[in-house]
């Protein structure tokens, strides 16, 4: 099947079999390999994206799905060489050690904070109980999201992201495994 | 050239390695795709212990894309091929051959039979569906006691029993210590326990993954392990590669926690096909593989007795264990019970002591070496009965503890296990923790919870540990018959510009090696932190190293990297005398500077560094380069120690436990950088704090792992732990330079029995004095309610840990 889907800014169009899996047409067409897998029951997150603006377990999404849609991932959030606030509080915080749950931490955080943009402890740690980690213990990883709420208020939501210039996309379609 | 002024050492640095970790700019071993490179899945075995009375992969090789399959049969017809154990504990070990893939017969659920190889990793995964595996089915044998019993089954009838070794030390036979039979005999108060050490998923995020890349002019190997070094060696001896003809790499490694210390069967599968083909492959194994396949860790039942005189005095520990080693040995599997023997007897004076321990086969996947190794169960175990001991005495548990352990004053002391602990102060991190805590005003709360009865009742649980990491002097690893040293290896390039390359044989995988043995440079050499750079996990460039584990990087690879220095200065000192016209002995040097005594005359190391590159003028004799290795060898264990405290709610209606503060102070000697030793800390917590109340691998009477996925495995989120409290002492090592201790593992040991304690604490006036971990809602309510001694059982519920039977919010995953 035929596909285009706009994956951190720039368009593409490719075939993809049915069964493709977002994660795995972002990591092996598309090259987008800071976007992992860490499991096969859609529990650890590690593969969440953004699809039009809200997180997603790419593991848990068809790329067909994803057709016509917009997909953000860790590559596409730095600005400018600015990152995002989340990636700086995710470094100034010591929220990850090796990284590998990252990712997916970052993206769940941004749309945690664009639900709640001042969420307190309880609501961070409840925000990311889809997405595990084995090294922090996650106490860094609350902190860093809250920091970043300092940091971005009035909030980081969607529109954080939007791409220049693309800014009039879809709502989200009806696609399943959502990171909420 | 900036000299740096502030000691870096000790300072809270952001880490170096985050800016690619948070930009997905990875390299992970999965991200790498080479030209004409085929994939490789591995089918499984279903069953735990049959016969294979024949493959078929007929079918499978005609599927779209499929390039090849082999079995076992096929990729080592005469059956030579074993994968390694390194550590044999006894001389009459018995080990059986592990093949690569299962030929003949499979030993437990999950043990590769055939592989695939196809054009993409989807079509490989299809044609696994293909092949058709006939078993004859064999007795299975789980749980240590049947394993052992007379007429069991037998696991590897070729071994003509299911017992691996039987491992003793005796301190009355050591000269280390009394006859612990008399110290029974002659106890006031002699009190008996039987702990279970249930079975742990180490569940680094990252799957395990292998590239192997035959047309390279070295095989080149990248593989998601802690021990690249180990693998290159291992691989040559197990294939009879020549060694130099093998260069592995370990690019960016999501997390290991001991689960990626292994030569694994894939690893050498994936060479093998490789080679046979000629061209590049990638095995990728899925969460679920990775549970069944991937060694586990603990698994153990341990049988204590402890002897004491009515006034607390403890005179006598004796240790029983059985230990669950699998179907086969991993590289140190065997060893991994037997470093308990070093840590039962703890932080404490403890004159007379035995350790026995029974490892035992099975038709499980094997067990190994995951987050302390040996070390959390003997932790376990000893505090568990200093609570026991402690309330069968009415003694404050902290004051039972207070009157046995090592006072400050007292160090150097030779335990009856026989280490000499170099430094440690147990009374200045436990006033710290008991302040931090509030015990008085918690024991209080406690007292008002039993006397209005509450429906939640709180409970104390003290771990005060200490452990030995930083693995290992040599020698003291060759009289336990470890199959390899434990030095390691660091060089130091000094760049014409006046930057640096550090090359460290660890391999980090988390734990922020690059930031912190920058700092270390940086203070040594007095050259900014920024101009150095660490590599590390690349045979080619970081020939040398024994890789990272056992807590041992900073305690042996950060020194290392400081012997390096020194010969770096020493080689720059000649020199940087020629160039400023004197002599060595009138060099001083610091913040990266030579200075001529009592002058201002100065050159810095750049331009030493320079001077050496462009070599035109240079004294006689002295070669061109300031570039320096070396290999440090401790010449002790380091000693970490501190003080867990848990306070624990337990909500006798429900079962359910809500961990209230939690409070730890350790003592990790010197620190580096303090937010890394936080970070250490916070997941070594969570990773102790899970085995006691969510975490456990279980089988069903058939062997299939029913806790198989991370549905059913209960991995913690961020909504099951609280926020803890960690604070340090700091006690100087006085056996490195640096005075630094491990603190990978300390979290992890400490916290288990902190938990369990805090648990059984709030539940004991129910008549409970044990509850089997994990402590899921169902055993403490089961505890609670029908006042059993010891509640638990063997662990039939898969996941019934998670204290998130919790109707507000649901399950956690
Ligand atoms: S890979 Fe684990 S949730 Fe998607
Ligand atoms: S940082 Fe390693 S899994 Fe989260």
């Amino acid at each position: 099947m035929r596909i285009t889907v706009t994956v951190d800014g720039t368009t593409y169009t490719d075939d993809v079999e049915p069964r493709t899996l977002l994660v795995h047409y972002l990591r092996e067409q598309v090259g987008k390999v800071g976007t992992v897998v860490g499991c096969d029951t859609s529990n650890c997150g590690a593969c969440t994206v953004h699809l039009d603006g809200h997180s997603v377990k790419s593991c848990s999404v068809l790329a067909v799905q994803a057709d016509g849609c917009e997909v953000t991932t860790i590559e596409g959030l730095a600005r400018d060489g600015q990152l995002h606030p989340v990636q700086q509080a995710f470094h100034d915080n010591h929220a990850l050690q090796c990284g590998f749950c990252t990712p997916g931490m970052i993206m769940q955080s941004i749309d945690l904070l664009a639900d709640n943009p001042s969420p307190d402890e309880q609501a961070v740690r409840e925000g990311l109980e889809g997405n595990l980690c084995r090294c922090t213990g996650y106490q860094n990883i609350v902190r860093a999201v809250r920091d970043a709420a300092d940091h971005m208020r009035p909030g980081a939501g969607p529109e954080a992201e939007r791409v220049a210039g693309d800014a009039g996309s879809r709502a989200a379609s009806s696609v399943g495994g959502g990171g909420e | 050239m900036t000299a740096t002024m502030e000691p870096e050492v000790g300072k809270g640095r952001l880490r170096k390695e985050d800016a690619r970790l948070i930009a997905g700019r990875t390299r992970w071993t999965d991200n790498i795709t080479l030209p004409g490179m085929v994939h490789l899945a591995v089918l499984r075995s279903t069953a735990a212990h049959a016969k294979i009375v024949n493959i078929d992969t007929s079918a499978a090789k005609e599927m779209p894309g499929v390039i090849a399959v082999y079995t076992g049969d096929d990729l080592d017809p005469e059956g030579a091929i074993g994968m390694p154990c390194a550590w044999p504990i006894t001389p009459d070990m018995k080990s059986p051959r592990r093949p690569v893939l299962a030929q003949g017969k499979v030993n437990f659920a999950g043990e590769g039979v055939a592989v695939v190889v196809a054009r993409s990793a989807g079509e490989a995964e299809d044609a696994l569906a293909e092949i058709d595996v006939d078993y004859e089915d064999l007795p299975v044998v789980l749980g240590l006691e049947n394993a052992l019993a007379e007429d069991a089954p037998l696991v590897h009838e070729e071994l003509g029993t299911n017992r691996n070794a039987l491992w003793k030390f005796d301190s009355g036979e050591a000269g280390s210590g009394g006859d612990v039979e008399q110290a029974i005999n002659e106890a006031e108060v002699v009190l008996k326990r039987r702990f279970r050490q249930q079975r742990l998923v180490p569940a680094f995020m990252e799957p395990r993954s292998c590239v192997v890349d035959p047309t390279a002019p070295q095989l080149t190997m990248w593989s998601a392990t802690q021990i690249p070094h180990i693998l290159k060696t291992m691989s040559a001896l197990t294939l009879g590669i020549p060694e130099h003809k093998i260069r592995v790499i370990a690019p960016d490694v999501g997390g290991g926690f001991g689960g990626k210390i292994a030569v694994l069967p894939e690893e050498i599968m994936s060479l093998l096909v490789a080679q046979k083909l000629g061209r590049p492959v990638k095995w990728t194994e899925s969460r679920s593989e990775t549970m069944a396949a991937a060694h586990h860790g603990r698994d153990q039942i341990q049988d204590l007795t402890i002897a004491a005189k009515r006034d607390g005095t403890v005179t006598g520990l004796k240790v029983e264990l059985m230990a669950d080693m699998g179907a086969y040995l991993g590289l140190v599997g065997p060893g991994v019970p037997i470093l308990g023997a070093f840590m039962f007897n703890a932080i404490y004076k403890i004159p007379a002591y035995h350790f026995a321990c029974t490892n035992v086969f099975t038709n499980t996947t094997l067990t190994d070496a995951y987050r302390g190794a040996g070390r959390p169960e003997a932790t376990f175990g000893i505090e568990r009965m200093m609570d026991e001991l402690a309330a069968e005495l009415g003694m404050d548990p902290m004051e039972l503890r207070e009157k046995n352990w090592i006072k400050h004053d007292e160090f150097p002391y030779t335990t009856v296990s026989t280490l000499t602990y170099d430094s440690g102060n147990y009374e200045a991190a436990t006033e710290k923790a008991m302040q931090l805590f509030d015990y008085e005003g918690l024991r209080r709360e406690q007292a008002e919870r039993r006397e209005r009865n509450d429906p939640v009742q709180l409970g104390i649980g003290i771990s005060t540990f200490t452990e030995m990491c930083g693995l290992a002097p040599s020698r003291v690893l060759g009289s336990l018959d470890y199959g390899a040293g434990g030095w390691e290896h660091a060089a130091i390039r000094m760049l014409p510009t006046g930057k640096v390359e550090v090359i460290t044989g660890s391999s980090a995988h988390g734990q922020g090696h690059e930031t912190a043995w920058s700092q270390i440079v940086s203070d040594q050499l007095g050259v900014p932190f920024e101009d150095i750079e660490v590599l590390h996990g690349d045979t080619q460039s970081s020939h040398k190293g024994l890789d990272t584990y056992g807590s041992r990087s900073l305690a042996v690879g950060g020194i290392a990297v400081v012997k390096a220095a020194e010969k770096v200065i020493e080689k720059a000192k000649k020199i940087a005398a020629h160039m400023m016209e004197c002599s060595e002995d009138d060099l001083e040097f610091s913040g990266g500077k030579f200075t001529v005594k009592g002058t201002d005359k100065s050159t810095g190391i750049g331009d030493v560094a320079f001077a050496a590159f462009m070599a035109h003028d240079l004294p006689d004799g002295v070669e061109p380069s300031l570039d320096s290795e070396a290999v440090y060898d401790p010449e002790n264990f380091s000693f970490p120690h501190g003080t867990h405290l848990c306070a624990a709610e337990v909500d006798t209606e429900t079962g359910r436990v809500r961990l209230r503060k939690y409070v730890c102070v350790d003592d990790v000697g010197k620190v580096v950088n303090p937010i890394i030793v936080e970070g250490q800390m916070h997941g070594g917590l969570a990773q102790g704090i899970a085995q006691a109340l969510f975490e456990e691998a279980v089988f069903d009477e058939s062997g299939t792992l029913t806790s198989g996925t991370f549905a059913d495995y209960l991995l913690p989120s961020a909504a099951d732990l609280p926020s803890f409290t960690t604070d340090r002492t700091e006690t100087p090592s006085t056996t490195n330079p640096l005075g630094v201790k491990g603190v990978g593992e300390a979290g992890t040991i400490a916290s288990t029995p902190a938990v369990v304690n805090a648990v059984v604490d709030a539940v004991r006036h129910f008549g409970v004095n044990d509850i089997e971990m994990p402590l899921s809602p169902m055993r403490v309510w089961k505890a609670v309610h029908s006042g059993e001694k010891a509640a638990g059982g063997p662990g039939a519920e898969a996941g019934g840990g998670l204290g998130s039977i919790d109707a507000t919010h649901g399950g956690a995953q």
